[in-house]
């Protein structure tokens, strides 16, 4: 409830500030104007947010598998850890922003080029959250196992991985924050669709309150996102709430 | 169920425990009569876990002599899974189909014995820590191996409780070679058929003692009661 009373006091302070200097509405539009055009231009910004949420989520599963899989195989195998980490780490180096006109270049002004870039914010703390999820586990349980014959197969894949499946779901919750960051940076380079997209070239046409109410949308987009995939973590591990 | 009439001693020759620096025992022989429970008894830090671990092959350099299921201080149930599947660990993590199908009614009658039959399908959360201890010697039997290894399970238990789970361990070791660490000697004198007390550092066995009767013994009776105050009052000669 105080969130929302500090929210609306904010948006209050907002209109009254507009208001007593007159500042026109294509330098900062007053929030009644923004919801205005939320209502007015539903449609279009319905049919943006779509397009961005599908890159997103795409992004979001694709930069999940990845990350998951390289996490494994680390686990897995020293030899390989050895030889890609430290391109993992080299390539997160690079600032996704700098890149992102290259990927534009290869992958063209479609979704491709965007769900790779979400992908490639996100992959890098998934793999990091369930790699140190995997490394991390009891060891009361791996002496366990060990006196009861296990293989190392069988360790990671019923013993290891489940116990980090608490670190995965952080990692997930890390990724669902940042994954806008990457598909609305694909779509300020070159797109033709999206909110990023919209923001961009209402700004340019001086609609700046268009602009406001896809940024309205755009935050209310990251939050579901966010709160489906802490959802969806707590689905996958029932047991992290209760102890151990 | 294993020919428990076939439960091999366990015998320690002239070993060497090493932690890293520090020498915890030096040629070490030690004899584990077969189908006995042996209770090793030493104040903290003496050795005693050290040992266990030795036997059970969890430090480095120690071939493990024979197969053992091993029971830790805690309980190790694991939280994503059911009561029953944790007592079936160790079939689950060998991928032997067969012997999993076949493991499963030993797996519902120890959990029966130990009380718990009626809670296969809750997940260790919705156990009390004495219910998961039980749960954890559950599995532990089930792994039916001749040779048993306990480092101080009941620790962490009200007397009450502890009580009723050496009871039922008593019972359900019978026949096997067990080991059982702790630094308790009432339960030392209620579980075992022969008490070693360790001391000294690097530590040494104690000769055996064998007190009489049959376990569990009952911890009212006189006589055992007479050997708890001497034990203690030997325990409390020892440096620590």
């Amino acid at each position: 409830m105080r969130p929302l009373i500090t929210a609306i006091g904010l948006l209050l302070g907002w209109e009254a500030l507009v208001w007593a200097t007159g500042v026109p509405p294509y330098i900062l539009p007053p929030p009644s104007r923004v919801l205005a055009v939320l209502v007015e231009r539903s449609d279009l910004l319905v049919a943006e947010a779509a397009w961005t949420a599908t890159e997103m989520i795409v992004g979001l599963l694709l930069g999940l598998a990845l990350g998951a899989a390289l996490a494994i195989v680390f686990a897995a195998s020293a030899s390989w850890r050895r030889w890609a980490l430290p391109l993992v780490i080299v390539s997160q180096a690079i600032p996704v922003i700098a890149i992102a006109p290259l990927l534009v270049l290869w992958l063209g002004y479609g979704m491709a080029s965007k769900v790779a870039m979400a992908a490639l914010v996100i992959f890098f703390p998934v793999v990091s959250a369930l790699y140190d999820g995997l490394r991390r586990t009891n060891e009361g349980w791996l002496d366990l196992a060990r006196t009861m014959d296990a293989s190392q197969r069988a360790v990671l894949l019923q013993i290891r991985l489940p116990a980090a499946l608490p670190a995965f779901a952080s990692g997930a919750r890390i990724a669902a924050a940042v994954a806008p960051i990457g598909a609305v940076i694909g779509e300020w380079v070159g797109a033709s669709a999206g909110l990023g997209y919209l923001i961009t070239l209402s700004l340019a046409r001086g609609q700046t309150p268009l602009a406001f109410a896809a940024l309205v949308v755009l935050c209310l987009l990251g939050l579901a996102l966010y709160y489906a995939t802490d959802w969806a973590g707590r689905m996958l591990v029932p047991w992290q709430s209760q102890g151990e | 169920m294993t020919d428990l009439s076939a439960a091999p001693p366990l015998l320690v020759h002239r070993a060497r425990l090493a932690f890293g620096d520090r020498l915890v025992a030096d040629d070490l022989t030690l004899e584990f009569p077969a189908g006995r429970t042996t209770c090793l008894l030493g104040r903290s830090g003496v050795g005693k876990t050290s040992l266990l671990r030795w036997l059970a092959g969890l430090l480095p350099e120690a071939p493990r002599s024979q197969p053992v299921a091993y029971m830790a201080q805690s309980d190790l149930l694991l939280p994503w899974l059911s009561v029953i599947d944790n007592v079936l660990l160790g079939y689950r993590l060998r991928g032997d189909r067969a012997a999993l199908a076949a493991a499963e009614g030993q797996a519902r009658a120890l959990l029966a014995e130990v009380g718990l039959g009626d809670r296969l399908d809750d997940s260790p959360a919705q156990l009390s820590g004495g219910m998961r201890q039980r749960a954890a010697l559950a599995r532990t039997l089930c792994e039916d191996r001749p040779v048993v290894l306990m480092d101080e399970p009941f620790a962490h238990l009200d007397a009450v409780t502890r009580l009723e789970l050496q009871d039922l361990a008593a019972r359900l070791l019978a026949g096997r070679t067990a080991v059982l660490v702790t630094h308790d000697p009432l339960e030392a004198l209620r579980v075992g058929h022969h008490i070693r007390v360790l001391s000294g550092s690097p530590f040494t066995a104690g000769p055996p003692i064998e007190p009489t009767g049959a376990v569990p013994r009952d911890p009212a009776d006189p006589a055992l009661l007479g050997l708890h105050a001497r034990l203690l009052a030997e325990l409390r000669g020892l440096a620590p």
